[in-house]
This record gives C-alpha cells, structure tokens and sequence, in this order.
C-alpha cells in the first residue's frame, strides 16, 4: 500500500493521529491514552502490520518520546509511530501481548529510560546489574565516577 | 625368531634351578605384577600420545612436538604434573568410597589382562572360561563407576554416573552376543584354542557374513562401553554434567583416566584375538609357503599391530562423529544392536551347525 | 561455570547456563528451570558486555561513530560498518562511486561467508564433534588473510568510511579472491559430506527447536533463523542497497522450521554468497573509492533508518539528528536480541541436548545483543 493510502487508512482508524509525510516512512503521532487501541488495530485491519522490528525512546530533554517501526511482511509497506510521554511520569500500555518481541525491547527502554509499561507480564532490569541506580540513557543522567566528560 | 615364550622359559628355568619350588613360584608372581604394572604405564603413556597424534594429523595439526623426539615425553610430563597437583576431596563426600572407587576400576583392569594372549604361549593365566571371564569382570567395573558418581555428594556426578551405568550395562548385551557368535565357531571358551582354531585363517574371513556382522556390532558396543565417543555422553564437556570423575583431582584423576585408555586396549585386544586372530600370523588356509613366511614375523608384532589398528578405528571415531544424545543411544543398542545381534546368533549356529563356513 | 541454585519444592531444578560457556557463544547467562531433563523455561541475564555504546556514539562524531559498531558483531563487521556509513550517506545524499559499491558487496559477502563458517565450527562442537572446527576456520584463515592485506585488521576491518571505502584494493586482492572461490567449492562439499549427511548430526537437529512461520513473524526473528521457517526476510531483497539489485541470488526458504532447516539455510547461503562474489569479482569498475565529502559532517535534522542484512539477520541503524556534528540519539537494532527472545519459545520441552543444539542455529553473538 503507498503512503497515500495508508495516511488515509490511518485517519479513518484514528482521526485524532497527527501524519507527516516528510521521510522514508509515514511518522504517525499519537495520543498515549490511545496507544493500545490504535496498536490492535494497526495490527488487525487491512494494513496488517505484523512485524515490530524497532522499539526505543528518545530523550526530548522536555519530553521523551516513544517509536516503533512497524512493517507487515505481506504488504512489505512501513510505518512509524510516535508516542510522546510526560518526562516525569512516563507510562504507557505494553504492547507484547500484540507482538512477543517487544517484551524483552520494552524491558530495556524501561531500564535505560524509566518508562513504565503497563501490564508487561516482567518488567525488570534486562541489561544493567539489579542494583543500578538511575535511567543512563536520558540526557541529564550524571555519573561523576564513570563518565568523562570531553 | 625372537618371541615372547622364549623369555618366559628362560625365566622358569632358572628361578626353578636355583630357589625352593614355592619360592620360585612367589618370585614369578612378583615378576608378572611388576611386568603387569609397567605394561599398564607405557600403555597407558603410549596410548595417551597416539591419540593426542591421531587427534593432530585428523584436524590438520601438529600435536605435541616438544618434549622428545615427535613429542613422545608429553604424557610423562602430563603424569608428573598430575602427580603434583592437590587432590582436593570434596567435604560432603563419603571418604571412603571417594577414595576407593578409582582403585576398583584399576584393579578390574589389571584383572581383565590375566587370560589376554600377548603372544604365543605368554599368557599369565590360561583360563577355560578365558573369554567368559572377561565379559564377567568387566562387568565389575560399573560398581566403580557408580561408587564415584555417589561418593562425590555432586548431584551431576550422581547423573553422569547413572548414564555412563546404563550404557555400559545396556552395550554389554550386544557384545556378549558377538562373542558368543564365535565362540558357537570355535566350541571353547579357552582363549589359547580360540586363537589356535585360526590357524588356517582368521575368523573374520573364514566365518564372513555373520562374522562381519558379529565384528561391526562388537566394535560398536565396545565404544560404547568404554565411554567413548560418539557414546560419550557423560563426560562431554559443552552439555551439562561432566561426567562421574568431576571431583577427582591429581593422581585419582590420573587411574580414572588411564584406565579408560587401559579399558580400549582391552576390549581391542579381545577383539582382536576372536576376530582377527590374535598372536596368530595371516595364513591363507592350506597356502604352506606362505604360512610359513608369515610365521617369520614374531607372533607379538601380530598382535599387538591389529590391537593399535583397532584402536586407531576406536580414536577416528572420536574426532569424526558428534555425540549422540543419551535417549538415542539408549535406543540404538535396544531396538537396533540387540534384535541384530540375536539374528546374527541364530544365523552364526545354522551355519555352523550346516558346515558353511570355511 | 555450571552449577544449581536451588530445588523448587514442585521439584524443578533450576541451574546456570554460563557466562562462562564451554561453546563458544560470549558471555550469555542463561537460566534454566528443569523437570528432569525436560525444559520448562529459559530466561537471559544479559548484560555482560554492555559498553553502552549506544550512549557513547552520542558524543562522538559521525566519522568516529563507525568504528565502535565493529565491536557489535565482531563476526559481520563490515556489515555493521556499512550500515552506518550508509546511513550517514543516506542522510547526507552522498553518491558513492560505483567502484566502492562493488568492493563492499564484495567485503560483505566474503564476512558472510567467514561467519558462517565460525557458526558451523561452533555448532558442529557443541554437538561433540570437533574436527570441524579446525576445518572451517582452515577456510576462515585465507579470508582473514585477504582483509589484512586490504584493511590492515583481521576482526575489526574499519574499511568502510561515509561516502567509500577507505584505501586502494591490495594488487593482489581479485587473485587470491578468485583462488578463495575455487577452494571454498571443493571444501564446502566436503562439508557436506562430513555433517550435513552424517545421521548422528541430522538426528540430533531434525524435529528439535520447532518455531512456526507466526512465532516467527510475533518475536520479530529475522536472518536465517526467519526464512527457515518459510519467512521471506532477507534485506537483501526486500530493501537492496549497493549493488544488490543488480547481482543474482537466491533468497534462501526452508519451510522445516526446526534446526535442521537452519542448518540448511546457513549452508546454502555460503553458496549463494560465492555465486555473488563470483559475479562481481572481475567487473570492478574503475574509479574513485571515495566520494568527496566535508571533513566535518553534520547530518541535517531529521530522523534515519537504515536496515542492513548482517549473517544474523537485519540489523537496523536509527539515527535522530538535530543538525549538530553528534547524532542526538543513535539505535542500533541487533537481530541477536529478537532471536534470543525466541529461544524461550523454541526450547520448551524439549531435553537439555536439544537446547543445546537449538542454541547452536540460533548464531548468537552476545555483543551483538547486548551492545
């Protein structure tokens, strides 16, 4: 399906979704209290969107912002969807009952951003010893011990 | 020509003419353990030597070239170090038997070299039951096994020990049938006329189908038992136990390990001497001239040259086949080798019965 | 190295499976819950290596970036490289002469090839036999000693750079190349020959570590571990970049689904990657190796994506940009960490040896998944 016509597909699903077309792939913007159920369907219609193969969050210093990189292995078309989160209380559904892969992929943008995934069946630390402190992997993460400044 | 039985009559004589009969007798006994544990030791040594060369020449490789000419002071040193090293013995270990399971598995194969032929006329004990008798002790060695595997308070010791028992327990009913299959051939169990009804050829050939069979399956059953690979399940080192002998350390290591090595000699040289004839040099059936040339060449270099050909076949093995899984070697001994090897049975006495062997 | 923890009332044993491991797989801790010898879980600890290099590339710049990915997946590393170079191109709109396109095709194939034959050398030792080793890394030899001579590195190349390659081919690069392809046809059948129809081999990896076409697509699996199991995933085909989509290959399906079909998968794309190697070996188009770019490059804003076909599978770069000489935000995709969360479903119930097996075709390389 051509970017034309999932930018309509997408708008009828979920008119509240903010487009924009500039890029590779189309970026759908969307609501986090909407995630899950925009998810499902993204999953389920016509689009098929069946593979995830990019989960991660980028550190907006006012806000972070979650992405995933859909694409469906029958249509072989590509989207890409954005959740903004507030940066102190970031929460947002899981989605690995929908898509197995993102449960190991949400644990580690938990423990390198601090998002909470509601619902997710383990949430622990996946790569960082139990004991770590802190969310490395947003900006303000300082560590006078280990990290050096250049 | 040099042989072995030459030196044994030499030794009698004179020990009989100069001690008191009894004494002679004692004096002999000593001489055939000391000669029994030196045998063991350059065995054992030398066998440790062909295989890590076999090993090299199979992987494109050198193996140890150091130590003496082509390497061959590397188990020396290997034994020395071993010598050395701290034997720890574990704290939840039952001593006892900890320390004792390694001397049983020796002493059973020191036990097993007393009816082998070495050459003509120099056995240490001519046995009527010989080939019996060596299915029999053979047997003995499983208790040592499994005395280590329980002593050592490892539970995957405990594993690898009941693994290692059930293959062995499992393959021995496959070798007995083999044996058995030419023992049905030569009607005594005395080795000395098992090798002397190969005189006019050797088993293999004369008794040819059901021989062929008999010898695939003992060579099978006979890696099995030893642990080998591809069989070597309980000792493989990328699955999950090491094996019964992971506690041991130094030189109860050392017996463990070289009675593996003594145990692949044994079972290639009672192979050798059932199937392949023995001390006994390769006639051709009535070819005099040729028998006679053949007989030139001293009966101990027969034997001992098909005994590390055939161990040479056990060590290809090794570095040729992956491992099977416990289930599928299970499985292969009972629903494959042991229906094939009663057939065979059957098929080895109707000839022998109808006279069709040669 | 392997030792247990502790015995659930229920009577499951649970142990550890490494960091430290016999085959030689990294550091990947592994923990099992066992019934027996049956499998009921299997759970990673990674984290091991984490160099944190994502956070790294943060602070260094778009020429510097390139050399820390080598160290991902030190068994495709100019794969890893030439992902992120082009990225950068994609993101800067660099044409990259047709020579350096040809020359990386080339190098990537021949790292194909070199880490395939690791993972049939380790496989084959996990499964007890240890010939093979020697074997393949005889093969693995001749294509370390073609990069040295061009890149000046046997592991960590560093050829690929924004824009080309680095340096000039060595003179005798196509010579030994083509003297490669002649030798690796004769030992690839004799591969064949002493694993792949070798019964023990096929009956330890027929029927075990099942995962079906939807698992597959669910654990978002790709590279060999995918299309054995009837998935066509190869970016290669799907996305070409480089000479791709002029050079004739096969995307190779098996539809088993099992270790077997793994196995085969792997085994047949080494064929396919000489067949490419082949073809491009003597069309080297003359000309520059590198396109010219500023010294310092600074992406403009925006984000970037760029998916490569390692031999694990896809890797993806993703790169966020806010016009500065850093990128803002750098994640690398591995393919090892999809294929790792696999490993839970595809083990279950079935022995220790078979995980073991089933471990074995997964190819995992733990810097790979834990960057």
């Amino acid at each position: 399906m051509t970017k034309e016509e999932l930018k309509i597909k997408i708008t009828e699903i979920h008119p509240e979704a903010i487009i924009d077309e500039s890029g590779e792939w189309l970026n759908v913007s969307v609501e986090a209290a909407a995630f899950r159920s925009f998810a499902e369907q993204v999953r389920m219609d016509v689009m098929d969107l069946d593979y995830l193969f990019c989960l991660t969050c980028v550190d907006w210093k006012t806000h972070l912002t979650m992405v995933y990189h859909f694409s469906s292995t029958t249509h072989r078309h590509n989207i890409v969807v954005k959740v903004k989160l507030d940066r102190n209380e970031p929460e947002i559904e899981t989605i690995c009952d929908i898509w197995r892969t993102a449960e190991l992929h949400e644990r580690e943008v938990f423990e390198m951003f601090g998002v909470i995934f509601l619902n997710h069946p383990d949430l622990r630390l996946l790569i960082l010893p139990d004991d770590f402190v802190g969310y490395p992997m947003r900006k303000d993460f300082e560590d006078p011990i280990n990290m050096i400044k250049l | 020509m040099f042989s072995l039985e030459g030196l044994t009559s030499i030794i009698h004589e004179w020990l009989n003419s100069h001690l008191p009969a009894t004494f002679a007798l004692l004096a002999e006994f000593v001489i055939v353990g000391v000669a029994a544990i030196g045998l063991f030791a350059i065995l054992g040594l030398g066998l440790v030597w062909m295989e890590r060369k076999v090993a090299a020449v199979m992987q494109i490789r050198l193996g140890p070239n150091r130590l003496g000419p082509k390497g061959i002071f590397q188990t020396s040193a290997d034994t020395v170090k071993l010598i050395m090293k701290e034997a720890l013995t574990p704290a939840n270990a039952d001593k006892f038997l900890f320390n004792l399971a390694p001397f049983i598995v020796i002493i059973v194969a020191m036990l097993i070299l007393v009816p082998i032929a070495f050459a003509k006329n120099f056995q240490i004990w001519d046995l009527n039951i010989g080939v019996l008798y060596v299915t029999a002790v053979s047997s003995l060695s499983v208790i040592g096994i499994l005395m280590a595997g329980w002593s050592s308070g490892n539970k995957y010791s405990l594993l690898g020990a009941m693994r290692s028992c059930a293959q062995i327990v499992s393959y021995e009913l496959s070798a007995g049938l083999s044996i058995i299959s030419i023992i049905v051939l030569t009607g005594s169990l005395k080795i000395s006329d098992i090798v002397a009804s190969q005189e006019n050829g050797w088993w293999i050939f004369k008794g040819h189908i059901p021989a062929i069979i008999a010898f695939v399956i003992f060579i099978i059953a006979a890696t099995a038992e030893t642990n080998r690979a591809p069989f070597d399940l309980a000792e493989a080192e990328s699955e999950l136990t090491a094996g019964f002998h992971t506690e041991y350390g130094g030189m109860k290591f050392a017996l463990f390990f070289l009675s593996e090595y003594i145990n692949i000699f044994i079972v290639c040289a009672i192979c050798a001497t059932l199937f392949l004839g023995g001390w006994m040099p390769f006639h051709m059936g009535s070819w005099e001239a040729f028998n006679h040339i053949m007989d030139y060449i001293p009966s101990s270099i027969w034997f001992f040259g098909k005994t590390i050909f055939l161990i040479f076949v056990i060590m290809w093995f090794r570095w040729t086949f992956p491992r099977l899984r416990v289930d599928q070697l299970l499985n292969l001994e009972w629903k494959y080798l042991l229906p094939i090897s009663m057939f065979n049975l059957l098929l080895m006495t109707l000839m022998a019965i109808m006279g069709w062997h040669f | 190295m392997l030792e247990e923890i502790a015995i659930t009332e229920e009577g499951d044993l649970i142990i550890n499976v490494g960091p430290q491991h016999p085959a030689t797989h990294g550091v990947l801790h592994l923990v099992l819950t066992l019934n027996g010898e049956i499998i009921k879980k299997v759970e990673p600890h990674l984290g091991y290596i984490h160099r944190s290099i994502e956070k790294m590339c943060e602070s260094l710049s778009y020429r510097q970036f390139i050399y820390v990915t080598s160290r991902m997946d030190y068994l495709s590393a100019h794969i890893n490289n030439h992902a992120c170079a082009l990225i950068v191109e994609k993101g800067l709109n660099v044409e990259v002469p047709q020579r350096a396109q040809y020359i990386r095709v080339i190098m990537d194939e021949l790292t194909r090839i070199a880490s395939h034959e690791l993972w049939w050398s380790a496989m084959a030792m996990d499964l007890g036999a240890f010939t093979p080793y020697f074997l393949a890394f005889r093969e693995r030899e001749k294509i370390n000693e073609i990069m040295e001579e061009t890149c000046g590195a046997r592991l960590t190349m560093n050829y690929m750079v924004p824009g080309g390659v680095m340096t000039e081919l060595h003179p005798d690069f196509q010579k030994k190349v083509k003297a490669f392809i002649v030798d690796f046809k004769k030992t690839l059948h004799e591969y064949n020959e002493l694993v792949t129809g070798n019964i023990i081999f096929q009956s330890r990896m027929k029927g075990i570590g099942y995962i079906s076409k939807e698992d597959v697509i669910s654990y978002g699996c790709t590279g060999p571990v995918a299309r054995a199991s009837g998935l066509r995933s190869d970016i290669r085909k799907i996305a070409p970049y480089d000479v791709y989509d002029k050079v004739e290959f096969d995307e190779i399906i098996e539809t088993g689904g099992d270790c077997f079909a793994r196995y085969q998968v792997r085994i047949k794309e080494m064929s396919q990657s000489i067949r490419i190697i082949e073809q491009l070996i003597d069309n080297i188009p003359e000309g520059d190796i590198q396109a010219k770019t500023k010294a310092v490059l600074k992406l403009p804003k925006g984000e970037f994506y760029q998916r490569v076909e390692t031999a694990r599978g896809e890797l993806g770069v993703y790169i966020v940009s806010e016009g500065a000489a850093q990128p803002y935000r750098i994640k690398f995709r591995s393919p090892g960490f999809s294929n790792l969360s696999a490993l839970d479903h595809m083990v279950r119930g079935y022995k220790i040896g078979d995980f073991i097996a089933a471990m074995g075709t997964l190819d995992l390389v733990i810097p790979d998944i834990d960057r």
